[in-house]
């Protein structure tokens, strides 16, 4: 067990460590998320629409496509100079892999968020000083679901044609419900409503982490025997 | 080749299903238009009903299908298998383009508008955007047994979302009908109509079946020796 959480750590530190030193996926994925921000708050009329009113699609639209784009690079890594292969040779537990990839993938959409979610309370001047803690909550939960279908995805994609085009349309309906599953309790939060009508959402966003980790752990290995 | 002449029966055997049921299917349309009163309320419109759930009902059977077929694959390996799955995602996916396109058309003119965010409706769009992802991943994979397990993959997830999706229903107000038959009580709908629904649904059962059964049968024919074509496809 030692064992298994050891190789994904290495697999985790390995690519933070890619990531450190070209930076690529950061800087996309940020860049996309800086220009959704601005050209949302352009578009809005601000005689017809308050910001409060506008403020949790723009937050998820920003989150869910730079999650997106992050998610995209990271198995486009791995098939550069037959990357992958070399990890598969390694007599470790697919399990492992997965895991570690996951949790980088993770760490990446999780900066991505804590740059985008500041930025947004500067561009968009929403007040979300009470209930930080739980915006950052529901997107840690609903993140950590998408991101592990994601990571399968990304994995299978990769071996395509037109990977980019391909992954979102393969997650777009395992992003679906999550994502409107934070939306609603992150419109609920910003607007004050109590905590008892925002707990639904966090328990079936907690589930659904919950199932789907597991499932991806479980069915993980088998796209990756050859 | 005792395979092919078993598949091209398979093929036969789906088509005559086929034929049965596209019979069956007209014979619903006399019973719905001639033989069952018109709802009160919705007046004509609610006939779309007839055609609307059992269509509904198909895309959920067959991406169960899917999913329990992709599952075995992971299992046993079977290229065979592998077929079914395709063969009911192809036919899942034209049934929840019929129930996609039945619901506004009776949406319209009962509820005042094509499409509403309602839980059921997005449910629907989940599994059809379900079906679609997985029919595009397999047409963008050379590999027959990368395509084979990658898509399982797929069909497998796509079985956990379901129950998944199906829950946020209750946590929804909605303006869709509730269940009328499948519901803890017995069914609110008058023996009529419920009659009336219960032939369509086994229609559409049948058509479901023959389609499948079709498909799969062609597969075989085409495929023959799964292996032969493989190697040298994939371009790394």
């Amino acid at each position: 067990m030692a064992e298994f959480f050891r190789v994904a750590l290495a697999v985790l530190a390995k690519d933070l460590r890619v990531e450190h030193r070209s930076r690529t996926a950061m800087v996309s994925a940020l860049s996309f998320a800086v220009l959704t921000l601005v050209i949302f708050n352009f578009a809005r009329d601000a005689a017809a629409l308050s910001r409060e009113a506008m403020a949790p699609s723009v937050l998820w639209i920003t989150f869910a496509f730079s999650g997106v784009v992050a998610l995209n690079r990271s198995f486009a890594l791995e098939r550069e100079n037959a990357a992958l292969d070399g990890l598969l040779m390694a007599p470790v537990s697919r399990g492992a892999l997965f895991l570690g990839k996951y949790l980088a993938n993770l760490a990446f959409v999780f900066a991505v968020e804590a740059v985008a979610l500041p930025l947004f309370i500067v561009f968009f001047g929403v007040d979300i000083g009470g209930v930080v803690g739980g915006v950052i909550l529901v997107t840690v939960l609903a993140t950590a679901g998408f991101v592990a279908v994601g990571t399968v995805f990304a994995a299978m994609t990769v071996r395509t044609r037109l990977a980019e085009l391909m992954l979102p349309l393969l997650l777009l309906p395992f992003l679906l419900p999550p994502v409107t599953w934070a939306v609603q309790a992150t419109a609920r939060l910003l607007s004050g409503r109590p905590a008892s009508e925002i707990a639904g959402w966090v328990r079936l966003l907690g589930l659904y982490d919950l199932v789907f980790l597991t499932a991806c752990l479980l069915v993980f290995p088998s796209l990756m025997d050859e | 080749m005792p395979d092919i002449l078993d598949a091209r029966r398979t093929a036969s055997r789906g088509l005559m299903l086929i034929a049965a049921g596209l019979a069956g299917l007209a014979g619903v349309y006399v019973l719905a238009l001639r033989f069952t009163s018109v709802e009160r309320f919705q007046g004509l419109p609610q006939k779309i009903f007839y055609v609307h759930v059992p269509a509904a009902w198909c895309a959920l059977l067959a991406f169960s299908l899917v999913g329990i077929a992709s599952a075995l694959y992971l299992w046993l390996r079977d290229p065979r298998l592998d077929l079914f799955a395709e063969s009911a995602a192809s036919t899942g996916l034209v049934f929840s383009i019929v129930m996609l396109t039945t619901g506004p058309l009776w949406g319209k003119p009962v509820w005042g508008t094509w499409w509403t965010w309602d839980a059921r409706l997005t449910f629907t769009l989940i599994l059809f955007f379900l079906f679609l992802g997985y029919r595009a991943l397999r047409s963008a994979l050379a590999d027959p047994l990368e395509r084979a397990r990658f898509s399982a993959v797929v069909g497998i997830l796509g079985l956990v979302l379901v129950p998944f999706v199906h829950l946020t229903v209750y946590f929804f107000r909605t303006l869709h009908p509730q269940p009328i038959v499948l519901k803890p009580s017995a069914p609110s709908l008058p023996w009529e109509m419920l009659r009336t629904l219960l032939v369509s649904v086994g229609v559409f059962t049948v058509l479901l079946i023959g389609f499948v059964m079709t498909r799969y049968g062609v597969g075989r024919m085409g495929a023959g020796d799964w292996g032969a074509e493989e190697g040298g496809t994939d371009g790394s």
